[in-house]
């Protein structure tokens, strides 16, 4: 250790950090190119942007996670649209709180049909997105 | 304390430590939800006490942090801070901005939130960790700008050693990364990618470079131990830090849909994180069995050691536990998530906040260099009583981790979320219990601070 200097250390540091951060920039160029064909972007509609600022305005990421991230109080959402259909998550988005005792609430958020369909719009696509077969089941 | 303008340092300690106390009280309401789930509905709803717990943890670790550097960079750079006067400006202006965004999150509905502050201008809201409305970011923004040109400054004028100049890399990446959350595209995917670059490069990349610094600073003041040798250890661990954490991000890329060759990245560079975090531990370790002098402040020095103990416990072990793909690809968003987040925030980020309050506020406050007797011994209670219960926080939510895998995952007929949640509730009660003890000792640690009669050290 002793002919290794403060100075040498020094180096490892700014050599290092700055290679491997020039990795992280060239990987990401490269995820960036070849992503379109995994997240299928074209599926985009402006109905599934306005679902993803529902899901955002209304913080659903306080409680549930989506594609396994967020909070781990309420189901994996990024599969909901294959485990339960349109009509179940309408449904069940509407009919909150359950105001059963002791349970797990979710708040009434007033949504109008609109939004609602925008939000299943969202799931629907996030639902599509090639995840690399996660999650493991559909139960999320 | 040599130079007076350090005292500014005191006004965030305590700001930090009255926000911890809001955190942990919230962790409390957040722990019993999950155990009687109508628990305040609806007044508080679970996402709403989560933010504010996680938004809590996040403004007084960066009240901490700029705590710190203004005790800390004066001494290293020998002379008076740049401008104190604008430290004491920015730290109102933070204080405000940080209180006004939590009432907002408590009274009203977080949509009602989103639309008063105009969050469909420059959308950044309604992200986990990144709630806070957009112009509480542009503050947050702008309140960092003045705090780095302050100790920038104050650097720049006075003797530069490599503790500053490292911690002071540390808190430009903290700004610098910060500004990803302005990023928030239409594509979820693309919205993730970049996301993790605020959460991930900041507590796997930069952050790791403050820690390093305060620990060093405190390592030098409390052994005595030459200058060269802790600044040779500081800049092998922080290299080892960035050179693992950055294609380490990886780790979060494996089930976003992003490309599968992340799993490959992701895996060994992220397997190799906890490096620079079992090298912290044995440099402390080192340097304290190294130490030239007895530093009276003897608690200040167990908070350090702990800060290496419990920083690599919660992020090199529990984050090794599941940062491998074929093992997160069944822990993925579950609690032993939770369970890793809390280990290692405490380990790494909170317990160096506390090691730099514990030395420097007896300085800070005129009681010379330690606190009395009865003083530090009530803080060693605080220690361990905090340090331990948060491993139990862990272990209580590691077992309802691996059951949830087990039984929403692996089984051959699987259950539902919710039905696992149910059978897996003694385990959140038993995390509960813990979370109550966790609350005595961080009252014992402020008592701590109030004293009277205190007794001289003991030798
Ligand atoms: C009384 C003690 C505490 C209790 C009962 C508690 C409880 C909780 C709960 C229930 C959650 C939400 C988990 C979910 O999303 O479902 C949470 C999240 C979180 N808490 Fe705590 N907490 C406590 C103390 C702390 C402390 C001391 C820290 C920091 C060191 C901390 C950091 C966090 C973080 C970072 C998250 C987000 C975790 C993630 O996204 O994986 N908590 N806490
Ligand atoms: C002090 C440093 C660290 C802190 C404060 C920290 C904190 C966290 C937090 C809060 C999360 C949850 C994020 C979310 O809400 O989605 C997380 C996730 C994760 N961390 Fe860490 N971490 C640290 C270091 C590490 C290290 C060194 C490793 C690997 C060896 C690691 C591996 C992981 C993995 C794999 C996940 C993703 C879990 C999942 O898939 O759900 N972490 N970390
Ligand atoms: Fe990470």
């Amino acid at each position: 250790m002793s002919r290794f200097t403060k100075n040498s250390s020094r180096n490892l540091f700014y050599g290092g950090s700055l290679f491997f951060f020039l990795v992280l920039i060239g990987l990401t160029f490269d995820t960036m190119g070849g992503l379109s064909k995994r997240d299928h972007r074209e599926n985009i509609t402006p109905q599934v942007a306005q679902g993803k600022r529902v899901w955002e305005d209304n913080n659903c990421v306080g409680c549930h996670t989506i594609m396994g991230e967020g909070a781990y109080f309420a189901p994996e959402l990024g599969n909901v649209y294959q485990r339960r259909g349109p009509d179940f998550i309408k449904g069940w988005i509407q009919s909150q709180p359950t105001g059963i005792k002791g349970r797990r609430q979710m708040p009434q958020f007033h949504l109008t049909e609109e939004e609602l369909d925008a939000i299943v719009a969202f799931l629907k696509w996030t639902n599509e997105i090639n995840a690399a077969k996660w999650p493991p089941n559909v139960e999320g | 304390m040599n130079y007076s303008s350090q005292s500014v340092a005191k006004l965030y300690f305590i700001a930090a430590i009255g926000l911890f106390v809001g955190q942990i009280l919230f962790g409390l309401i957040l722990g019993t939800q999950y155990v009687i789930g109508d628990f305040l509905f609806p007044a508080i709803p679970f996402n709403v006490a989560r933010m504010v717990h996680s938004n809590l943890l996040i403004v007084w670790l960066l009240f901490g942090f700029m705590g710190s550097a203004y005790f800390l960079v004066p001494e290293e750079a020998e002379r008076e801070l740049y401008s104190p006067l604008l430290a004491k400006i920015l730290f109102w202006v933070f204080l405000v901005a940080g209180a006004l965004t939590i009432v907002g999150y408590l009274s009203v509905p977080y949509a009602t939130l989103t639309k008063i502050t105009g969050n469909d201008l420059l959308p950044t809201m309604g992200r986990e960790f990144l709630e806070q409305p957009t112009i509480t970011k542009i503050g947050i923004v702008i309140v960092a700008l003045g705090f780095l040109f302050n100790i920038g400054m104050t650097i720049l004028k006075g003797r530069k050693t490599s503790i500053s100049l490292v911690l002071l890399t540390g808190l430009v990446g903290l700004a610098v990364f910060f500004l990803f959350s302005f990023y928030n595209p239409e594509n979820l995917v693309l919205d993730k990618y970049f996301w993790w670059w605020v959460v991930h490069l900041w507590v796997e990349g930069v952050w790791e470079l403050i820690l390093g610094a305060i620990l060093a600073f405190i390592l030098i003041k409390v052994t005595g131990v030459d200058r060269e040798v802790i600044d040779k250890w500081l800049y092998v661990i922080i290299a080892m830090a960035l050179v693992t954490g950055l294609i380490g991000t990886g780790h979060h890329y494996y089930w976003i849909g992003t490309p599968e060759y992340w799993q490959i990245w992701g895996s060994i560079f992220s397997a190799l994180e906890p490096i620079p975090f079992f090298m912290m531990a044995v440099f402390a370790f080192n340097m304290v069995s190294r130490r030239r002098r007895e530093h009276p402040n003897k608690v200040a020095t167990l908070w350090a050691l702990g800060t290496a103990i419990m920083s690599f416990l919660g992020a090199g072990v529990w984050g090794f536990l599941h940062t491998l793909a074929p093992v997160n690809y069944y822990t993925h968003g579950t609690q032993i998530t939770a369970a890793h987040g809390h280990l290692a925030f405490y380990g790494a980020y909170v317990m160096i906040v506390l090691s730099m309050i514990s030395y420097s506020m007896p300085l800070l406050r005129g009681k010379g260099i330690c606190n009395g007797q009865k003083s530090q011994n009530l803080e060693r209670w605080a220690f361990w009583l905090m340090a331990i219960s948060m491993v139990f926080i862990t272990l209580f939510l590691t077992g309802a981790g691996i059951l949830q895998v087990w039984l929403q995952r692996v089984a051959v007929t699987p259950m539902s979320f919710m039905e696992v949640q149910d059978q897996i509730s003694i385990f959140y009660w038993l995390r509960l219990i813990a979370g109550l003890i966790f609350l005595i000792g961080l009252l014992a640690y402020i008592k701590s601070f109030f004293v009277k009669n205190d007794d001289p050290v003991q030798a």
